[in-house]
């Protein structure tokens, strides 16, 4: 098997960790090393973890503020002034800055949380312990991925307090509006920071994703075949093979767009008069910049999407007692999401004017998508077909994924169908579908996997009975704010609007907006119920005394119930089977581990 | 203040909340845990049941509610076909979303974990996942088929006999002009707009721009059916026109030229009859962020009859000569401050 040597000052009791004997002379690390500057695929799992927990209260918070703006367009809410000063003068916020935090909201969540956040943290919990490696294949430039995503996160906080306010043309930022600075306030220093930050954030999940698929690929233990992995590892897989082809082409748009920006090049820039005066660039195509956005922009959803996929197949396996249905349809069906996930890009682009013809194309593979989720989502139904169910607080959280996922990817074959995106492009129906399926299930899939392997990563239990309380507020708050948004969707309504009072066809639904908005700060609420459960669970939570404490087959609960660096102490155990065997192992229990040998006479899977 | 009582109260609510689910775990391990666990997932199963129902309901009471807040009927005849094909699909993914979320709620129900209950080992089985690759398979090729042949028909040509009317987004508002008698838009150039005197940077030097009208109030006058192609166009950002009514919506992005066309079933007289509404009005909404006026950047439409139209078309005078016509008269002071455009215009012939 493969040896991996870890050096640099986190091994001070310095041994070849990769070649099983290990001597038990633990020398004290410092502080620094063992948690700041830490190379353990654990502790760098638990920063990208608590950072994307930080990072979410911001995002979820703002959201509290320019909902309060939507439902109650009419009156003035005087704490805001307190938290946001100017920006919200009299306790109304200004136009200006309800659009920074529109974008802000956008742009923390889908790329601070739900990638870094999501797959930083599993990944690197997850697969060195599921694969069976003693850590990342390079702990060094795992331990940078982390710092750049942290000196991403500096720029991007930096740019909420600059004068002109953050970048504020959505998180898509569309040129001309994000290039030219007479456009938008936004469009000023905040862009600018904004575009460093991204920048740093691609190679931050650059050099997390070859890690991640060069762990996966090279340092399984003996015995883990790829046909014996969890589809977890699978899922945090084609993550990663999807993020490292695609930010690549959206860091080149976004360099192209800095050069448009400050040393007067015209690749996304023809024919404008703003600001009172003609500029000089010609033959730019602002059209350029959505194609290399959604070139990223399309498999980033599948980036957010797929990890919740497969610690939903794990949690939903486990605590179903039974094997994932159909193993190999749920990795084919994978691979199908990940091919087809580079060719739709177009989809979200259907009123730019394009080719009749081409958008033909982009309708047909858009579509084909639904093909391999529904086998999912077939599957994930089976797998609880006569199981044995027990409702963990993470088997609630998968089931919620599963209902989400169901929803949310059912409205997408209406925006998939050009004829009818036509009419719902950019108005609340496609807010309430993403919301549906890369917002709420991608979440639930994330606290699904919180739930469930939050023993393994502090060796403690979250409380279960605030765990229940806070995933029925979030379920139930989710439907009751998203599911009427389709209704203003199909009148029309457009997104990224700051007031709708002054339209005779959109006026209707202002008291709808107010129930959104109460029922999304109660959900806020209900969040930082979690966080609070999160953090005492850690110092003060009920103790894991068995090791196995999910009765789950796969290799990380055969490590310690507090895994040092290096995982295992002496050798890395071999496997024998594939990571779904919920039979009577003739011992009582209704499963068998990875690392026990086939019986006598007994088929592998 | 008031916000300092909230932020207690809160706190206080968190506390207390903390509590009971402290106070659940420690009355599981009082009592027999097993037995706990047994009671919570039975109590968990029951709870799914009535989200389910719940769910249901509240399903049925939001169509209730927004029944008569929808859009009228399509006021476009390309639009006819959207709300149809519309019904398709929502009635393939209805059924898909009771019958799949119905199967999830009742599994979860049925099999929860009990004592005397074993999982049945049931790791693949081939047969099935074909089909249910097969059968979505050809639910998406049926609605593909559909969503292509409508697809087509708005993307195609517009007929022959279709007025013309360009359409440009700035930012905050909507430019509209109208062709003229000879029904030619002329030539235009981003450089020789001035806000002034030519808001789109019509070329003077072209003969067809001498009749065009440009309406700045972002009123777009059309006639009932009568096809009509909208050329559409940016100054600045990149803005959309959306067009609710008419199930039509469009980019407008500089230095490129976009076009849609459709034909206005019902004026703006006969929907204000249909949906008993006195003030019924045709709207145009910016779908593209485009900056702090974004969500103000409203147009209209109004749909008359042709007689109506000629009639409204009859009183405009072109653009032409509102922005020169009152210097050709005085041809005195006033002429030097309109010169400077104009002039340059045709010494540059």
């Amino acid at each position: 098997m493969s040896t991996v040597i870890i050096d640099g000052p986190n091994v001070a009791h310095g041994h070849d960790v990769g070649t099983g004997h290990h001597d038990h002379e633990h020398h004290e690390q410092h502080f620094i090393w063992k948690y700041i500057f830490s190379q353990d695929h654990k502790v760098i799992g638990r920063q990208f973890l608590v950072t994307g927990i930080i990072w979410a209260i911001i995002g979820a918070l703002f959201s509290v503020f320019f909902r309060l703006q939507l439902g109650f367009p009419d009156q003035t809410f005087p704490i805001m002034e307190k938290f946001l000063g100017e920006w919200a003068k009299g306790g109304k916020l200004s136009p200006e800055f309800y659009y920074g935090l529109v974008t802000m909201h956008g742009t923390i969540l889908v790329f601070f949380v739900l990638t870094a956040g999501l797959s930083g943290t599993f990944a690197n919990i997850l697969i060195p312990l599921q694969v069976g490696a003693r850590d990342m294949a390079s702990p060094f430039m795992n331990m940078l991925s982390y710092w750049f995503f942290f000196a991403a996160s500096i720029f991007m906080f930096v740019s909420l307090f600059v004068q002109t306010g953050p970048a504020s043309g959505g998180w898509t930022t569309y040129p001309p509006l994000s290039a030219l600075k007479e456009a938008s306030m936004g469009s000023g220093i905040g862009m600018d920071l904004w575009l460093i930050s991204m920048s740093l954030f691609v190679v931050s999940s650059l050099l997390g994703g070859l890690n991640y698929v060069s762990t996966i690929l090279n340092m399984r233990t003996k015995g883990m075949t790829m046909t014996r992995l969890p589809l977890t590892i699978w899922a945090l897989f084609f993550t990663a093979v999807l993020g490292i082809l695609s930010f690549p082409v959206l860091f080149s748009g976004f360099v192209l767009l800095i050069f448009d920006r400050n040393f007067g090049t015209s690749f996304y820039l023809s024919e404008i008069f703003i600001g009172g005066k003609a500029l000089s660039h010609i033959g730019g195509s602002a059209i350029l910049y959505q194609h290399l956005f959604w070139f990223l922009g399309h498999p980033e959803v599948y980036i957010i999407m797929l990890p919740g996929m497969g610690m939903a197949s794990e949690v939903l396996s486990n605590n179903s007692r039974k094997p994932i249905f159909g193993y190999f349809a749920m990795i084919i069906s994978l691979v199908g999401i990940t091919v087809l996930a580079f060719l739709v890009w177009a989809h979200h682009m259907f009123v730019t004017g394009m080719s009749p013809f081409l958008g033909s194309i982009f309708v047909l593979l858009t579509l084909l998508i639904a093909v391999p989720s529904a086998v999912k989502v077939f599957n994930w139904l089976t797998t609880m077909w006569r199981g044995n169910i027990r409702f963990t607080v993470g088997m609630l959280f998968a089931m919620g994924f599963v209902s989400m996922f169901i929803s949310g990817g059912l409205t997408g074959i209406f925006l998939g169908n050009s004829a009818l995106d036509i009419h719902l492009h950019d108005t609340y129906f496609v807010v309430a579908h993403f919301h549906i399926v890369m917002g709420v299930s991608a979440f639930m899939g994330m606290f699904a996997g919180i739930y469930h392997w939050f023993p393994k990563m502090f060796g403690r239990f979250m409380n279960n009975t605030l765990g229940y309380i806070h995933f029925f507020i979030t379920f139930a708050g989710a439907y009751l704010i998203f599911w009427p948004m389709h209704y203003e969707g199909i009148a029309g309504m457009p997104r990224r609007y700051y007031d709708y009072s002054a339209w005779e066809s959109y006026k209707q639904f202002i008291s709808l907006n107010g129930f959104i908005s109460i029922v999304a700060i109660i959900v806020f609420f209900a969040q930082l119920l979690f966080v609070y459960n999160f953090f005492v669970s850690i110092w003060r939570g009920r103790k894991v005394t068995v090791m196995n404490p999910w009765g789950s087959p796969t290799l990380e609960w055969t490590t310690p119930i507090k895994p040092g660096h290096g995982n295992w102490v002496g050798e890395i155990p071999e496997v024998h089977r594939w990571p779904y065997d919920y039979k009577d192992d003739g011992n009582g229990n209704d499963y068998i581990m990875q690392t026990e040998p086939l019986k006598p006479g007994e088929e592998s899977h | 203040m008031s916000g300092f009582i909230t932020l207690v109260l809160i706190i206080l609510v968190f506390i207390i909340i903390y509590q009971i689910g402290k106070a659940g775990e420690y009355a599981s391990m009082l009592r027999e845990e097993t037995k706990v666990k047994e009671q919570t997932n039975k109590t968990i199963a029951w709870l799914l049941v009535a989200f389910f129902f719940l769910g249901m309901y509240g399903i049925w009471k939001c169509n209730q509610l927004f029944d008569g807040k929808m859009l009228p009927p399509s006021a476009s005849e390309q639009g006819v076909n959207y709300d149809s094909m519309f019904m398709y699909t929502l009635i393939v993914t209805g059924i898909v979303f009771f019958a799949t979320q119905a199967v999830l709620f009742w599994f979860a129900f049925r099999y929860q974990s009990t004592e005397k209950r074993t999982a049945f080992f049931y790791p693949h089985n081939n047969k099935l996942e074909i089909i249910w690759t097969t059968i979505p398979a050809i639910a998406m090729a049926a609605l593909v088929a559909v969503g292509l042949r409508n697809w087509l028909n708005v993307t195609s040509e517009a007929p022959k006999n279709a007025n013309i009317v360009e359409v440009v987004g700035k930012q905050f508002n909507w430019l509209i002009r109208y062709p003229g008698k000879d029904g030619v838009l002329g030539k235009r150039d981003f450089r020789k707009i001035n806000d002034a005197n030519n808001v789109m940077g019509l070329d003077w030097n072209d003969k067809d721009n001498m009749d065009d009208i440009i309406a700045q109030n972002g009123e777009l006058h059309l006639v009932v059916n009568k096809p009509v192609k909208l050329i559409i166009g940016s100054r600045d950002v990149i803005h959309d026109v959306g067009l609710p009514h008419f199930r039509m919506k469009m980019d407008a992005v500089p230095g490129i030229v976009t076009t849609m066309w459709f034909t206005p079933r019902f004026t703006t007289k006969q929907m204000k009859e249909m949906t008993k509404n006195p003030d019924f009005v045709y709207e145009i909404s910016c779908d593209q962020m485009c900056g702090k006026g974004h969500y103000s950047m409203r147009g209209t439409v109004i749909v008359q009859t042709q007689a109506e139209y000629d009639a409204w078309l009859l009183m405009q005078q072109s653009y032409y000569a509102t922005t020169t016509a009152p210097a050709a008269p005085a041809a005195g002071a006033e002429q030097k401050e309109q010169k400077p455009d104009s002039v340059k215009a045709v010494t540059m012939k």
